[in-house]
């Protein structure tokens, strides 16, 4: 099956005035096929965000290709790119500043069938009082103001500005990062429940290894501007291969384990600036693991198990220092 | 697993302590300040004279009334009479309405070039925006009395050149405000959501940036109408004012080689341009902090 | 232990102008030396108010209106500012959630410790620096030495945070109070900062109030735990008890609500695992029913719930719930 979304070698690099450039996204590919959902995790600043935006078309690639469906959206421009974004929508990480202040609920949600005339524009109202009932508000809601909703209804209201134009493909940068529990698990299961419903493909970004796994098919660890593994969920948590997944998956915290982690895996430092990423692995300032062949040569991708891809030197030869990991690879 | 079936009639509107509908917190918090009210009253009572005065104040402003400087408290003219003998209060009344209109439509000028060049500058940025702050750097540079001197020496003193020629070199600063403006907004979220929604380049500085963009503008607008008024007295001090047409610059640029002798010829003139900027400045001050939610918080 | 630090039937109401909300009502709370009372609730359940009353910093219009609060047998309700201001900073310190917004932007890293410092223990110039060295080491920032001239936005998040605690510590405090520390942080840098205030916990005795939403950083570092909701706090007891056997619906609807991350051979079951949820949100203040305040979430709610306010309940060795039904609670999620 051809995928729905192929992104190649994508490069995004921000110019600074001193010449130089940060390196936000530094050569990621992936593939999405119809009715999955991707979830890109990792830490803040290794570039989802600009990797979303640039399949959003908000930021412009350096360098790479971004193929959706038939049609190459890296390289259109101008006219030919506006006509296609109802074909690919946008959930922002903050419901507070991603809703326009001055536009009315219904409004908002009118608004991308309005300015790309999509349907008569007579069953437009229709439409968008379908799409509040899907995304559980009241119709009557549309005539209310952003500011007085609440965190939880105005990310309802972003996603249902988003479906309004049945796109094929969502992209949400971190949805319920901005939200308490109680409110992301109302947002996580909505968004499950319509992707079922609507046969929707979800890009899902989150730093929170938990969600992803709940939500998505398919997993990419990223870090530094690249991705260091990829796989499908199931696999990547049952068999992660990369230090830097295994810190991730060591620092996260489960209600259910009382007991204080002080001999888990931790690593040390922070992520290195993105303006002069190091030259071999990018993690080996702080991989316990890493030898001066890490240190001076990029790990070469190395593939497993059902497209399990990993970058890393020493891919399958590292014992998981995580029991759970350890065990099963046993 | 319970299905989520929280679909409000009505969202809750803020309660307690949250801020009420932001118009009317901007209401408030202009009315708690003190100065701004003064400056409002002082706004009312100068637009009042100039503009109902001449219905109880019916004398004209060009004729001669009395014998030249005769002091306030006169006979016939309440604040005296100027170097020809006319009545200084009918010209002070007559020449508002002159100078309020040149420092209004000069600020209308700049602000509009400044708004158009500032918000193309700051939504697309690169190469636009540095060609475009280019020539903004070099109005700004320029000396603009000088320039604007140039201008009406070429065109002619008439009461629409001046106004141009304020106009025209008094835009920069509005531009660079528009420009900041437009470039912080432009990356917000609801921007780039309203892009993704298949907003084109005109939709989004028109209907989306520049209404998010305009409460400093208008701010900017309004000291604008002050600066604009100063220049235009500075102008006609000069000598360079519209000698067919009553102003306060001009009762002071023909007075001003008596202000050893008859003081109040200049003064009053001057107190009026005095009293009328700094009721601008401070309502714009005061428009300005009740805007700026940091400081209201105060 | 005696308690160092003791809440007591806490009462915070805001003045809107037109009349007065109950912000927190009856709220107790006790922190042992040495040990670590997690403070969970979702937003708006006045967490911070809880945080701020204790430091003597309610905002405008809040006010405290019953209850006490002693540090150490001291009432610091009846306190007068100038005593407040001595033991803040001092015997009783806060962390907050953005360094960025808490630290001085303008003052070197160096100048913010020793200012406590000298503020509080009367040391000078060279001294406070040593102090500031100290500290630094102490919370395991790399060459020290070259961070003391550091302002913060030079920092990076996780180092700012480090700087937090440092100037909350440069006392020995008794108390600290932690408003969600960590959640502008990392996963990684997370567990760094846990593990750092464990380790200096261990050597100073020091109590942490931690303010947090997320049940799994309660797990992770408290001994105690108080739930609250709307101003309420609805169950309370040893962390183990709390997270094992949740006896208040609130609570355990928070345990649902949180995903899992499943690892290894379990990776394969996660798949079907649901997510829990607590419908609806927490009511804006002067909006609190009246009766209990979660009924109108809660699954269990029946006619008595909408009606008559919940007792405190004992459900376990210093565990209790304020609920109606709390020998119901296997039939919540
Ligand atoms: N417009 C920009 N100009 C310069 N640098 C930028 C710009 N946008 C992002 N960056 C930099 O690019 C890197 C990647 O940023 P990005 O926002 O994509 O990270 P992220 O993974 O989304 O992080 P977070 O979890 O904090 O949202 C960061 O170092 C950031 O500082
Ligand atoms: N400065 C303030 N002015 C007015 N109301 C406030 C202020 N700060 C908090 N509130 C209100 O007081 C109530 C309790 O707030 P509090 O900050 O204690 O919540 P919290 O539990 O700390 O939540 P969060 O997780 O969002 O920090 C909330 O309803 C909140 O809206
Ligand atoms: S390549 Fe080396 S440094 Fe990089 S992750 Fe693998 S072991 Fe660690
Ligand atoms: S008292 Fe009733 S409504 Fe309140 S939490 Fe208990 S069961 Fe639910
Ligand atoms: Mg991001
Ligand atoms: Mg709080």
């Amino acid at each position: 099956m051809k995928p729905l979304l192929d992104v190649k070698d994508l490069k995004v690099h921000f110019p600074l005035a001193n010449g130089s450039s940060v390196h936000a996204v530094d050569g990621v590919s992936f593939q999405v096929n119809e009715g999955d959902s991707f979830g890109i995790v990792g830490e803040s600043g290794s570039g989802k965000s600009t990797t979303a935006q640039a399949l959003m078309r908000l930021v412009d690639p350096v360098a790479g290709s971004i193929k959706l469906d038939k049609h190459d959206l890296g390289a259109l421009e101008g006219e030919a790119l506006r006509t296609l974004r109802h074909m690919l929508q946008m959930v922002f990480q903050d419901p507070y500043s991603s809703l326009n202040p001055r536009l009315r609920a219904g409004q908002a949600v009118r608004e991308p069938l309005d300015l790309m005339g999509l349907g008569p524009a007579r069953g437009r109202d229709k439409r968008v009082d379908e799409m509040f009932r899907a995304v559980g508000l009241h119709p009557d809601a549309k005539r209310l103001f952003p500011h007085q909703f609440s965190g939880g209804q105005r990310q309802r209201l972003c996603i249902a500005r988003a479906m309004v134009t049945e796109p094929r493909l969502i992209v949400c940068d971190e949805p319920v990062s901005a939200l308490d529990v109680a409110i992301q698990a109302q947002i996580l299961n909505l968004l499950k429940k319509l992707q079922i419903e609507k046969h929707l493909t979800y890009v899902f970004i989150s730093h929170d290894l938990a969600v992803v796994q709940h939500l998505c098919t398919h997993v990419a660890v990223m870090y530094l501007g690249e991705f260091v593994e990829t796989a499908p969920t199931q696999e990547l948590f049952a068999s992660a291969k990369h230090p830097y997944t295994w810190s991730l998956m060591a620092a996260a915290l489960s209600p259910d384990d009382t007991t204080p982690s002080t001999d888990r895996f931790t690593v040390t430092g922070e992520p290195p600036s993105p303006i002069n990423p190091p030259k071999g692995c990018r993690f080996a300032g702080r991989c316990p693991f890493a030898t001066d062949t890490c240190r001076a040569e990029k790990p070469p991708v190395k593939t497993f198990a059902e497209g399990h891809k990993v970058a890393c030197h020493y891919a399958g030869e590292l014992t998981p220092p995580l029991p759970e990991l350890a065990a099963h690879a046993a | 697993m319970t299905e989520t079936t929280s679909a409000p009639t009505a969202a809750p509107e803020a309660t307690g302590p949250k801020p009420a509908h932001p118009a009317l917190e901007f209401l408030r918090a202009f009315a708690r300040n003190q100065s701004a009210i003064i400056g409002l009253i002082l706004l009312a009572l100068v637009l009042g004279t100039t503009f109902l005065g001449p219905v109880f104040y019916d004398v004209d402003p060009y004729s001669m009334v009395d014998m030249p400087f005769v002091a306030p408290g006169g006979e016939y003219a309440p604040l005296g009479t100027d170097y020809l003998g006319r009545d200084m209060l009918a010209g002070i009344i007559e020449g508002g309405r002159a100078t309020l209109a040149v420092g209004a439509a000069a600020a209308v000028i700049s602000v509009v070039i400044g708004i158009l060049i500032g918000s193309l500058a700051g939504y697309f940025g690169g190469w636009i925006d540095a060609a475009l702050m280019k020539v903004t750097e070099f109005f700004q540079i320029l000396p603009t009395l000088l320039l604007a001197m140039v201008l009406v020496t070429i065109f002619g003193a008439t009461l629409v050149t001046i106004t141009l020629a304020i106009g025209a070199v008094s835009w920069p600063q509005v531009a660079r405000l528009a420009r900041a403006e437009f470039m912080k907004i432009r990356k917000l979220d609801y921007v780039q959501a309203a892009r993704t929604a298949g907003a084109r380049d005109a939709y989004l500085i028109f209907r989306v940036i520049l209404p998010a963009a305009l409460p400093p503008l208008v701010v900017a607008a309004g000291l604008a109408v002050g600066a604009a008024i100063l220049f235009e007295a500075g102008m006609s001090f000069l000598g360079l004012g519209d000698p067919n047409t009553m102003s306060w610059g001009l009762i002071i640029g023909q007075n001003r080689n008596y202000l050893l002798d008859a003081w109040w010829t200049v003064t009053l003139p001057g107190v009026a341009i005095f009293i009328t900027v700094l009721a601008i400045s401070l309502v714009g001050d005061g428009i300005n902090d009740a805007l700026n939610p940091k400081l209201r918080r105060r | 232990m005696d308690p160092v630090l003791e809440i007591t039937d806490l009462k915070v109401g805001v003045d809107t102008g037109r009349q007065v909300h109950s912000v927190l009502d009856g709220v107790s709370l006790k922190l042992t030396p040495g040990k670590t009372l997690g403070v969970v609730g979702e937003s708006g359940c006045g967490k911070s108010m809880t945080a701020l009353s204790t430091m003597g910093l309610l905002p405008d219009r809040f006010a405290v209106s019953g209850g006490s609060i002693k540090l150490m047998g001291e009432d610091l309700l009846a306190a007068k500012p100038a005593r407040m201001r001595e033991l803040r900073g001092n015997a009783i310190s806060m962390i907050f959630q953005e360094p960025m917004t808490a630290l001085n932007p303008v003052l070197t890293v160096e100048r913010q410790i020793a200012e406590v410092v000298e503020l509080h223990q009367g040391k000078t110039g060279a001294e406070a620096r040593e102090i500031a060295l100290e500290m630094l080491r102490a919370v395991q920032i790399p060459s020290p030495e070259d961070r003391l001239a550091a302002y913060p936005h030079e920092l990076s998040g996780g180092m700012r945070q480090r700087v937090m605690i440092a100037i909350a510590l440069a006392c020995r405090p008794k108390v600290i109070i932690a408003d969600e520390p960590t959640t502008a942080l990392d996963v990684t840098v997370q567990a760094q900062i846990f593990r750092l205030l464990r380790e200096l916990q261990d050597q100073t005795e020091t109590a942490i109030m931690l303010i947090t939403h997320d049940l799994g950083a309660v797990a992770e570092m408290a001994d105690e735990v108080a739930v609250l909701y709307a101003g309420k706090c609805v169950e309370s007891g040893p962390v183990r008890e709390i997270l094992s056997n949740p006896s208040h619906p609130y609570t355990r609807g928070l345990m649902a609500c949180t995903p899992r991350l499943r690892l290894g051979a379990a990776a394969a079951s996660a798949a079907e695992e649901g997510l829990g949820e607590i419908p609806g949100m927490v009511p804006p203040l002067g909006r609190f029913p009246k009766a209990c305040r979660f009924a109108p979430r809660c699954a269990l709610a029946d006619a008595r719930c909408h009606a008559e306010a919940p007792p405190v309940v004992p459900t376990g060795p210093d565990h209790s719930a304020l609920c109606w039904h709390t020998n119901k609670m296997e039939q919540v999620a």
